[in-house]
């Protein structure tokens, strides 16, 4: 018979099939496995986030007993969030398989959560049986964990205050000679007898940056000098609110020197936000006005090169102020002189000598020996296997 | 070798050319690209910030406010949404423009000393946090790790240098004496960190310049 003549000749294929087949039983059970839904996770459990303003829920559970870590029937988990144990849910957000925890950062302080988290795969999603919850998220007044913060805030504002008022009850303290801050009035000297004005550039950031404040105190000073020297000054900023606060203390900086007639609005310039362009402004001015001074105080970012470069090649004195590390070694080249770091915020205590900003200065230098010797502390716990210290001062 | 026919890298071509004419002398060119720079960037500046500050974080969330949808009224706010309060520094960013007229000028001041002092306000705070606490924590090493003198001596020199470098920082008292050689130590520290940075800052310098190159090369006159 044809029929049974052609499976006959069928059978050794037949028989080749089994053999190629029969070296991948778990896969073929793999595969059976992998289409059916996974068994469901259990034991979910919620705790609010401490030391945050209640938008943050903790949720752990334990995974379901098919995640073995083999791809297969769990693909991952994801998590649901309803505000009544019955519904209607909505989903957080998915997770890969293996995991436990899930910090769900989109809650409403205040608000009562049910929370349920369900196991997916390719053969389906099985959901836990109970929802979790009531969950509700609580703001805290006291962050905890920023203890250490607190504590050291409290010694700067007490050490200040302290020498503060020594200072003002006719204790003024010691500030030792600062080299750069010296020659700052001695190049408003030389400006003055060359005839030429003093260009002061108070960085290129805005005034929520704390070197830009620092620029713009010590700016008031340097205009009593020009003022009294009648040296014209030039100041070109590159933020509308720091340019407002400059021609502040250009006009104070004149009114101290008994010189407010001398004052010029238009020695104060607004240039542009833009880096180069602030840039290009400022060495266009140093090549055709030719200050004799440059005094940069302030920010400053990849455009110290090029302004100190310029300067140097008309041949002014100049002195630079940052506490920019990675900038500090071009102007510390191009400068006659450079405040280095910290140097710019003292320089607005002793150039003005005034008590209240001299004892804050003297105030932070206690808090520097206090640093030293947490420092010092410190590592020596740390040699000797304590940790302590270290695990109170860290911050979350 | 074919030359761009794209009028915008023409344009941004020309005008590097005439910025790289300073490296002979300040000149017409020069001086004509600088204004053109500063004027472009600083109107720029303003219609920008006006989009993406003043309409985005003021304007829109006035008019959301005092269009009668929100229930509870304007001032009805949540964390992190304002609304109806937004008039508080929208009063303030007004009162900064009085520096127009001489007579009313002083009002502006109102304005600067709230941001003066609310940015020395959350900057002490983030300062205290992020870099005094943090840094000082992480500087807590052990100066003895046992099988590992490498480690070890990386530990007692950062901590030196970091003591000795803090310490040069003091005012209070004259550099003579013990502080005087202590602070010493410290300046060697800086200045061979400030030679580190130096020879990395020029390295990415460079690589600006090599840029600048390149687009006038390939962009502007295809050689490739």
């Amino acid at each position: 018979m044809p029929l049974a003549a052609s499976v006959r000749r069928l059978v050794p294929f037949a028989l080749l099939l089994v053999v190629l087949a029969s070296p991948a039983p778990a896969a073929a059970v793999a595969s059976a496995d992998s289409l059916r839904a996974p068994a469901p996770p259990t034991g979910l459990l919620y705790a609010d986030v401490p030391n945050d303003a209640g938008h943050a829920m903790s949720l752990t559970w334990t995974l379901s007993p098919d995640d073995t870590g083999r791809a297969g029937v769990v693909s991952g988990y994801f998590l649901e969030r309803a505000t009544t144990p019955g519904g209607p849910w909505a989903i957080v957000d998915s997770v890969e398989s293996g995991t436990r925890a899930f910090t769900d950062l989109t809650v409403q302080r205040e608000v009562t959560y049910f929370y349920r988290v369900a196991a997916f795969g390719p053969g389906g999603t099985t959901r836990a049986g109970a929802a979790a919850g009531p969950a509700i998220g609580r703001a805290t007044w006291f962050n905890v964990s920023r203890v250490s913060v607190l504590v050291f805030l409290l010694a700067f504002f007490l050490l200040v205050l302290y020498y503060m008022y020594m200072a003002q009850t006719g204790r003024k303290p010691f500030v030792r000679r600062l080299a750069g801050i010296d020659a700052i009035e001695e190049a408003i000297g030389r400006a003055t007898e060359m005839g030429r004005p003093v260009l002061y550039v108070p960085g290129i950031q805005d005034i929520d940056e704390i070197q830009t404040v620092a620029g713009l105190v010590i700016l008031e000073s340097v205009a009593k000098m020009t003022a009294r020297y009648d040296t014209p000054l030039r100041v070109p900023v590159s933020y509308p609110i720091p340019f407002t606060i400059a021609q502040e203390m250009v006009r104070s900086g004149h009114v101290d020197a008994g010189r407010p007639d001398a004052y010029d609005p238009e020695s104060v310039q607004f240039v542009s936000p833009e880096q180069f362009a602030y840039v290009a402004a400022i060495t266009g001015i140093m090549l055709r006005e030719r200050p004799a001074a440059h005094l940069f105080v302030g920010s400053f970012y990849g455009e110290s090169l090029m302004l100190s470069e310029t300067g140097y090649a008309t041949g002014a004195i100049q002195i630079a102020a940052t506490a920019n590390v990675h900038q500090l070694p071009f102007f510390v080249v191009a400068c006659d002189h450079t405040l280095i770091g910290e140097e710019i915020f003292a320089a607005s205590a002793y150039l003005s000598g005034e008590a209240r900003l001299v004892g804050g200065l003297k105030g932070a230098d206690m808090l520097k020996l206090v640093i030293v010797a947490v420092v010092i502390a410190g590592c020596l716990l740390e040699t000797f296997g304590i940790h302590t210290l270290t695990v109170w001062m860290q911050t979350q | 070798m074919t030359i761009s026919t794209d009028f915008g890298v023409w344009i941004a071509a020309l005008l590097t050319l005439c910025v790289f004419s300073f490296l002979y002398k300040d000149n017409p060119l020069y001086k004509f690209a600088e204004h053109l720079f500063v004027g472009v960037s600083a109107g720029y500046y303003i219609a920008l910030n006006y989009w993406t500050v003043v309409d985005q974080y003021l304007v829109i969330p006035l008019r959301a406010a005092f269009d009668g949808s929100q229930a509870g009224g304007p001032f009805q706010a949540q964390m992190q949404d304002y609304r109806g309060w937004l008039i508080v520094p929208a009063v303030l960013g007004v009162l900064l423009f009085t520096r127009l007229f001489t007579r009313l000028s002083w009002m502006s001041r109102w304005s600067l000393a709230v941001v003066m002092g609310v940015f020395a306000g959350l900057k002490t705070t983030g300062f205290a946090q992020g870099d005094l606490v943090a840094q000082v924590q992480a500087s807590l090493v052990p100066l003895w790790i046992p099988g590992d003198l490498w480690g070890s001596l990386n530990a007692i020199l950062f901590t030196v240098g970091l003591v000795t470098s803090l310490l040069f920082f003091f005012y209070s008292r004259e550099h003579k004496g013990v502080l005087g050689g202590v602070s010493r130590v410290g300046v060697w520290f800086l200045m061979i960190s400030f030679g580190a940075g130096y020879g990395y800052t020029v390295m990415s310098r460079i690589s600006l310049l090599i840029g600048r190159f390149q687009f006038l090369l390939v962009d502007w006159l295809h050689v490739r």
